[in-house]
């Protein structure tokens, strides 16, 4: 035995723990010390599975289903289980070419990795689906998976009911905590955009473990973290789902909007705009063609004209400015007004319809005849009521009783981007005229016939003749009645649907003697060739000036006029005379509802206004022009400056600025200039007809 | 002796090895159960079936029993009397493998047996090899601390090396390096390990530090040494000779033996691994094996660290104690390519955590101290020299293998000893570990 050499066992020793405690140490570093292994773990092998509930149905008030829920298929396909495919025949049924479906290839190995599903195409058009489906077995790696998506039987509502799209990151950065994904649809617009969370239900998540191919094997922590996905509720709204054909049906080839409300309850029966759409373009198959389509229109079929189109509201303004003159006690339902033909008391006269004859020689009279130096002359005894010390005063007083009314501020309706219209605050004035009380009632006058800058949504012209239907009380106007089990916490949804809103202290002689009034439109006044038959009815016609062209059409009106049950507003713009379109549609509106049908012998007067077609010559020109663009397949429509349009699709933009068809130069930055002083160069001109 | 031998085979037997042989043995068929098993498959028929890993390796671990039984039996002077000839013997099984050697995974060192199963003669040489060293040692005629004999010990340890490279198998030709443990333990002098570790620090640092950058550390080292040493040069000029030619190694090491050797001599992957080692990227259109298969118009595959990153998150994701035994997700999911081989260790590391990381590598510890000290009472130098012959394979193994597992070491294929699935692997333990027990029972008796 060699004892010299044996310290170098002690040496060996020491090599043996110097090496395992370097073991050790990394160790020690990656399991302790570094949390990155363990969350990267997590992200290698949980799977998160969303469960998708079905999404509530909207009924209307009759419980029919408005919407539904329907499947179409998507092509989902696995990259990494591609084999032997025939390209060419797979690339031909798609109608793709080869380098296409390698690129889509490609797209979805960097988006999904090969081992995970990506869309390939989504929504299949049903022949699509049908002949991919058979063909199934041949195209190993591809697979169909249907995905949910609404449809709607009576193809309407579309701008009420809104549609759904896929959530963007700032969608997803906004609902963080609620269970999005990127791919998910949601409610872009309209209902179901407000009732997002109550259609959508609960998503339920569930967490697999995967293995390195991506494949479940099984579940995680034995569910300890799923959660159970509830269906999204229904909604039980007061709209007539026939009510709303028949209202977009005599729209159509209309720009406009017609409002229908029970005044009893602040429910919303119909509420169209015109152009319109079918809800079923942005749902199916099409979808990303028709949205691009409808987004580029001209026209803006998108825009939802009852809460965000804004007009002046004409002479359908009189009942509110009769009702002001009555409660500030300026005049008594005897009051007369010696009409020549125009209201002179301010110099530069302002036209009426009829002179003499002693047309406006009591409030009812000259409401039936809609007498605008009448009118005129109640609105400037009401500024300059000697109650107060200035014509400012009396305009603040003015501007509260209309704020009372609902105008000029935000009615708070169940759908998004409801605008607020413009009663303009006197600091509007003092800049218009430069200075503070530099102005008096002669130079506002023509607010008082519902001109000058005051601006409504026709969704505030029908509430506002709820409250004068209602005798001074009002229902905050809505879509949704109820909520499938509806519980305490929904009433952040509804309890400001059922509380009832008085409006100043008007009392019930003033209303009776503008429902009189009103009534006297329908039986002599202008609006006596429109008949709803066995319904005695109120209406107020209006043909609002307006700086793009021809007067606006517009119609108020209520019945029957012994209770109430319907208040309906039209707006028809660019069409002339109230009685002339949006009488008609009203009284059909109302005959509709009360009557549940239309009269047969009146049936081809609906046919008629429906052919009508009333869309300004310039956008018909841009449907031409596009029409025979699409044909020529050639002149991308950019040319025709509507992307301008599409962009500013979200700005608040005062009223119909796309119908200018009068104007010669093209449209440029001075159409916002426009829309912001809509009556500008109309107040020293004005005196026109008006009933 | 013979009297004793049938009497009593378990007199002097060291219980403490034979009890850590089969916790460790036990753990490993633990282990594979752990990477096979799945959720919803009644383990149970499938255990029966015998068709899993784990049943196999059950099944081998039973052979190995009845060997280390025939082991026990066995006279331990048959070992000193056959060294010599097995490890010919062993060396021939090499030479064989190029005749009828079956490919597995790249390498011609299987020789195909009946029944579906393959020996892997390399693996069998580590104890051919160990035996043949002690022999060596052990005669009486060789003082070690002359040159003369310290080469031939490594010719006899490197000989199987050389004959595996030759079959594609460098992890297990690495394997054969542990025999310079013993050497230097029976007093190769040290500065052979001295120059063995600056020679792999020059190596990392080549691959680490930027080239030029590392010349003009190695040429400011060898001045400021110069400059210190001045006065002793004065005196010896050869000793200037000697610091010159020191820096001239290591700058022509850096410059082209280390770029030589990972584009000439390494396959492509084989670089790449070292390199993703200290985080770097190897550029594989420099390989010349890469160039070649490329020529052939064969795809070179870039490969990646997938197999250590893995490994990696498998480790790290145990934490402290670990996600509990068959609850580890990455496991399960087969995230770690090999697992149940080469990367038995991250099931491990990923059930129990660093708890049992720590326990685990313990009882190894344990092991191979324990070794050590049966190698230190032998009365005979082959018994020690043997004896410690195994303890530096299995520390070669453990180490290699911990570390390839948390990225401490490039990846080589050289399994886990007693625990990896492969029943050449734990045969050869086995084998190794009892006729140390075998050899060591009979202690008192002078072996040569």
């Amino acid at each position: 035995m060699r004892a010299y050499n044996q310290s170098r066992g002690r040496v060996v020793q020491t090599i043996f723990i110097v090496v395992f405690l370097v073991i050790i140490g990394q160790l020690l570093h990656l399991q302790i010390l570094s949390a990155k292994y363990r969350v990267q773990a997590e992200s290698n092998a949980r799977y998160r599975k969303v469960v998708y509930p079905d999404r509530g149905i909207i009924y209307d008030r009759k419980k029919r289903a408005v919407l539904e829920n329907t499947t179409i298929y998507d092509l989902w396909i696995t990259p990494s289980e591609l084999r032997n495919i025939d390209t060419a025949s797979f690339c031909k049924v798609l109608s793709i070419d080869i380098a296409e479906f390698k690129r889509r290839i490609a797209g979805a190995i960097i988006k999904n990795t090969s081992y995970k599903a990506s869309v390939f195409e989504p929504l299949l058009p049903p022949d699509l689906f049908a002949r991919l489906n058979e063909n199934m077995y041949r195209y190993p790696g591809f697979s169909l998976q249907e995905r949910p998506v609404r449809s709607y039987p009576f193809h309407a509502a579309a701008g009420v009911l809104g549609y759904l799209g896929e959530v963007d990151t700032l969608f997803l950065k906004r609902h963080r905590n609620d269970g999005y994904e990127m791919g998910d649809y949601a409610g872009m617009s309209g209902l179901e955009n407000s009732y997002e969370k109550i259609l959508m239900g609960q998503r339920g998540v569930q967490y697999f473990i995967r293995d390195n191919k991506s494949r479940l094997q099984g579940s995680y922590e034995n569910g300890l973290f799923d959660t159970i996905a509830t269906a999204g509720r229904n909604l039980y709204s007061s709209m007539d789902i026939e009510l709303q054909q028949l209202a977009e049906k005599l729209l159509q080839n209309k720009i406009g909007s017609v409002v229908a409300i029970n005044p009893k309850t602040g429910g919303i029966l119909a509420m169209a705009s015109g152009p319109s759409y079918d809800p079923n373009m942005l749902a199916g198959f099409e979808r990303k063609k028709n949205i691009g389509r409808l987004m580029l229109d001209t026209a803006r079929p998108l825009l939802n004209r009852a809460i965000k189109g804004q007009y002046p509201p004409g002479s359908t303004f009189k009942p509110l400015g009769a009702l002001v003159a009555l409660d500030e006690g300026v005049i008594t339902p005897a009051f007369g007004y010696p009409c020549m033909g125009y209201y002179a008391a301010c110099g530069n006269n302002v036209k009426c319809l009829h002179s003499g004859g002693g047309h406006a020689d009591n409030l009812r009279t000259a409401l039936a005849h809609s007498c605008n130096a009448y009118f005129s002359q109640l609105f400037r005894m009401a500024i300059d009521n000697p109650a107060y010390p200035n014509a400012a005063a009396g305009y603040l007083k003015w501007k509260e009783y209309m704020n009372h009314f609902g105008l000029g501020v935000k009615l708070g309706v169940d759908l998004p981007g409801e605008d607020a219209g413009n009663i303009p605050d006197t600091a509007r004035y003092n800049k218009d005229f430069g200075g503070f009380a530099r102005w008096n009632s002669c130079n506002i006058l023509t607010l008082g016939i519902g001109q000058d800058r005051m601006l409504l949504t026709p969704l505030q012209l029908a509430n506002v003749m709820c409250i004068v239907a209602n005798k001074g009380s009002y229902y905050t106007p809505h879509l949704v009645d109820s909520i499938e089990n509806e519980s305490g916490a929904d009433s952040v949804y509804t309890a400001r649907y059922r509380k009832k809103h008085l409006v100043t202290n008007i009392g019930n002689d003033a209303y009776d003697a503008i429902h009189e009034a009103m009534a006297e439109v329908a039986i002599s006044g202008t609006a006596s060739a429109i008949k709803v038959p066995g319904v005695n009815y109120c209406a107020k016609t209006g043909t609002a000036q307006n700086p793009h062209g021809q007067n606006h059409s517009i119609f108020v009106c209520f019945a029957p006029k012994e209770n109430p049950r319907i208040v309906v507003a039209v707006v028809v713009e660019n069409a002339g005379m109230g009685s002339t379109w949006a009488g008609p549609i009203g009284g059909f509106m109302m005959e509709k509802y009360l009557n549940d049908t239309i009269a047969k012998d009146r049936l081809a007067d609906v046919e008629e206004i429906a052919h009508t077609n009333l869309i300004p010559a310039a956008i018909k020109k841009w449907y031409a022009d596009r029409d025979a663009a699409a044909q020529a397949k050639a002149a991308p429509r950019e040319e025709t400056g509507v992307t301008e349009d599409a962009a500013t699709e979200d700005k608040r933009i005062t009223f119909d600025p796309e119908t200018e068809p009068n104007r010669k130069e093209p449209v440029t930055i001075a159409k916002n200039t426009i829309a912001l002083l809509p009556n500008n160069d109309q107040k020293n001109k004005k005196g026109n007809n008006r009933q | 002796m013979s009297t004793s031998n049938g009497v009593n085979i378990s007199k002097g037997i060291d219980w403490t090895m034979v009890l850590l042989y089969a916790i460790l043995v036990s753990i490993g068929i633990l282990c594979i159960f752990m990477v096979e098993y799945r959720s919803g498959t009644s383990w149970v028929t499938s255990f029966l079936t015998g068709k899993t890993n784990y049943s196999k390796q059950l099944l081998f671990a039973g052979i190995c029993g009845l060997i280390a039984i025939f082991i026990l039996l066995s006279d331990s002077k048959l070992y000193t009397a056959f060294a010599n000839l097995l490890y010919a013997f062993g060396i021939l099984l090499m030479l064989l493998t190029f005749v009828i050697g079956k490919n597995i995974n790249g390498s011609r060192s299987w020789i195909p047996l009946a029944g579906g199963f393959n020996l892997q003669p390399a693996e069998l040489c580590k104890i051919f090899a160990a035996l043949a060293l002690a022999k060596f040692i052990s005669r009486q005629d060789i003082d070690f601390s002359k040159p003369k004999s310290q080469i031939i010990a490594a010719v006899i340890a490197l000989s199987p090396a050389a004959l595996s490279i030759l079959q594609n198998e460098t992890g297990l030709a690495l394997v054969y390096a542990s025999f310079f443990i013993v050497m230097f333990r029976e007093g190769l002098p040290p500065w052979i390990l001295i120059v063995g570790f600056s020679f792999g620090a020059l190596v990392v640092a080549t691959l680490v530090v930027e080239p030029n950058l590392l010349a003009i550390i190695l040429t400011a080292i060898a001045g400021l040494t110069i400059y210190v040493m001045r006065r002793m040069i004065k005196r010896n000029k050869n000793l200037l000779v000697f610091i010159l030619l020191i820096w001239a190694v290591c700058v022509g090491v850096q410059r082209f033996a280390v770029p030589y050797i990972f584009n000439n001599v390494f396959q492509c992957y084989q670089s790449q691994r070292i390199y993703s080692m200290v985080g770097k990227d190897y550029d594989c259109s420099k390989n010349r094996s890469a160039k070649n298969e490329r020529a052939a118009d064969k795809a070179v595959k870039k490969p990646d660290d997938y197999n250590v990153r893995q490994s990696k998150i498998a480790i790290g994701s145990g934490g402290i104690v670990g996600r509990g035994f068959l609850k580890g997700t990455q496991t399960r999911g087969k995230y770690v390519p090999e697992q149940h081989t080469d990367f038995i260790f991250t099931s491990l590391g990923e059930a129990f955590g660093f708890i049992g990381c720590f326990v685990f590598l313990g009882i190894y510890l344990l092991m191979l101290f324990r070794i050590i000290t049966i190698a230190e009472r032998q009365r005979s130098t082959f018994s020690r020299v043997y004896a410690y012959s195994v303890a530096s394979i299995m520390f070669f193994h453990i180490t290699v293998n911990v570390c390839m597992t948390i990225g401490l070491f490039p990846i080589i294929g050289i399994p886990l000893p007693l625990i990896s699935y492969g029943g050449s692997s734990l045969l050869t333990f086995t084998i190794l570990i009892f006729i140390l027990i075998r050899l060591d029972a009979d202690r008192q008796m002078v072996l040569r």
